[in-house]
């Protein structure tokens, strides 16, 4: 197994609170892979040190074999790393045209803007159709697609997902999981984060579950679904 | 001069808008811009007109040095650190001036353009003219660059979201610092516009100052293209408050008009908050 992200022992502080403890999660190259905790549970936080957002007070940080963890988020992007954050976050006053495109910003996504542009629209086709609209005037759902799109611009490696199906109706999330497998199978590898144990592990096949900033379990989803450790923090049972 | 005010007060929104700091230095910049103009004339022989690009250039660097040297370090400090370093800069700007120049009032004579021309019924001084023109041509030139061309849109996406922006392979650091290169080259070039016919003294840029920062709130914080709605608003009123009341009460209509504005709408007439 060739991993293409590894992360451990990372202590991460917000402020003077100390949020991760010797957090730890590595992805091989093809996989989906899921973040599971409970609210609070310092998931975001993760990601966010593994994009680059967040500086680690100690661990490692090492993709495809190399030392990220003082590398800044904007240049983890050239490297391969896209990140999608939380709540979608798109830049509400520019269009659905222009954030999409901002996601090839990068100097090395530039010269393949206009196919994967194309690319884009065939996943996605509101992104056509709402081409010349303000990004905040868009749903939920819209939002989402948009926010997956513009992340997927720099033709990225690694795809990390923040909570993609939040407050989505259910049509729509299959239609996202759909979108999801079929990124991975054209070869993008992902993490995702997700509170819904049963949905998360029917789309990944391995996850690592998080509980107040530590990393407690991690495994095949098959094993994880199984696991009384798992229905004890998720169920309260 | 509603297009100089608004080109000033798209200088202050742009800082603004970019990373919730405002420039309490704005006015002592245009001051700056407008003595670089007086010594260019006084030193150089060269009309306020010509040494524009060059007023714009000094300032850009300027605020380029300001925020790499002062605003980067308190970025994430307490809101008041970062009131303190530009109001701090303000009154450093100030003396300098008063220390360096005198506070004699300066004027640049015999300008390149002189003279009055008839518009309709009212007359206009033709340098006054030709500033509004030029401002108005800087302002589109700003709107332009900044939503059609990639670094504009980057600019605009850091204001938008800094973290999103840095996800998508922008260095945020490198836009703050550009953001404060071209607010500060904005000031420069209407600076040095009215060193054509204005007294140029080291106070000189508080009264703009404030009619910039009348100008951003009425248009609507951090939207630079509703400052132009502003300031044109503001010169107006100005004008007519020149003309219908006595001169001595019109900047008491402008203020009169902000303090209608805020009440009714303290997000601005545009604003987005
Ligand atoms: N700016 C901050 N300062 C201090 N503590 C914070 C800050 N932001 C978040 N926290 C705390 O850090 C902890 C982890 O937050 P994080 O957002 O990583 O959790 P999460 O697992 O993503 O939760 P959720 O499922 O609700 O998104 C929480 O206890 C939260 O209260
Ligand atoms: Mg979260």
């Amino acid at each position: 197994m060739t991993r293409l992200l590894e992360a451990r022992g990372l202590d991460v502080l917000l402020g003077d609170y100390q949020v991760l403890w010797e957090a730890r999660c590595a992805v091989a190259a093809g996989e989906i892979v899921a973040l599971l905790g409970p609210n609070g549970a310092g998931k975001s936080t993760l990601m966010n040190s593994l994009s680059g957002l967040l500086r680690p007070r100690a661990g490692d940080v090492l993709f495809d074999g190399h030392a990220i963890t003082g590398l800044p988020a904007h240049r983890r992007v050239s490297q391969g790393i896209s990140h999608v954050l939380e709540r979608r976050r798109l830049f509400p006053y520019l269009t659905v045209r222009q954030n999409v495109w901002l996601g090839a910003y990068a100097r090395e996504a530039r010269a393949d803007r206009e196919t994967q542009y194309q690319k884009m629209i065939e996943l996605f086709p509101i992104i056509s159709a709402r081409a010349n609209q303000l990004a905040h005037t868009l749903s939920g759902g819209e939002q989402q697609m948009v926010a997956l799109a513009r992340g997927l611009m720099s033709r990225p490696r690694l795809l990390m997902i923040d909570e993609p199906f939040l407050g989505l109706a259910p049509l729509i999330v299959e239609q996202l999981v759909e979108v999801i497998r079929r990124v991975n199978q054209d070869g993008v590898t992902i993490l995702f984060i997700e509170q819904n144990v049963e949905r998360a592990l029917s789309i990944a096949s391995r996850g690592y579950i998080l509980e107040s900033g530590r990393t407690i379990l991690d495994g095949p989803s098959s094993e994880l679904l199984h696991s009384a450790e798992v229905r004890r923090i998720f169920l309260g049972g | 001069m509603g297009f100089v005010y608004a080109l000033i007060a798209a200088g202050l929104s742009l800082i603004f808008g970019l990373m919730e700091i405002v420039n309490f230095a704005h006015g002592e910049f245009l001051m700056v811009a407008m003595y670089v103009a007086f010594f260019a004339w006084a030193l150089l022989k060269l009309d306020p007109l010509v040494s524009l690009p060059l007023a714009a250039l000094l300032l850009g660097t300027l605020g380029f040095t300001v925020y790499h040297g002062i605003i980067r370090r308190v970025l994430d400090g307490p809101m008041l650190a970062q009131i303190f370093a530009t109001f701090g800069l303000a009154v450093l700007l100030r003396s300098a001036a008063q220390f360096l120049f005198g506070v004699d009032f300066r004027t640049v004579s015999q300008p390149l353009l002189a003279g009055r021309v008839a518009l309709g019924p009212v007359f206009i001084g033709v340098p006054q003219l030709a500033a509004s023109v030029a401002a108005l041509a800087a302002f589109v030139g700003l709107f332009l660059f900044l939503s059609r061309s990639e670094t504009g849109l980057a600019l605009q996406a850091t204001a938008q979201d800094r973290h999103a922006a840095a996800l998508m392979g922008i260095d945020t650091q490198r836009m703050f610092a550009l953001g404060w290169a071209i607010g500060s080259a904005c000031v420069g070039v209407a600076g040095g516009l009215l060193a054509m016919f204005f007294y140029i003294f080291p106070d000189v840029g508080t009264p703009f100052a404030l009619l910039a920062y009348v100008t951003v709130a009425l248009g609507g914080f951090g939207n630079v293209p509703a400052t132009l709605a502003g300031g044109v608003l503001v010169g107006l009123v100005e004008a007519f408050g020149g003309l219908y009341l006595t001169p001595a009460l019109k900047y008491s209509a402008v203020f009169a008009l902000y303090l209608g504005v805020v009440l009714w709408r303290p997000q601005g007439l545009f604003g987005r908050f």
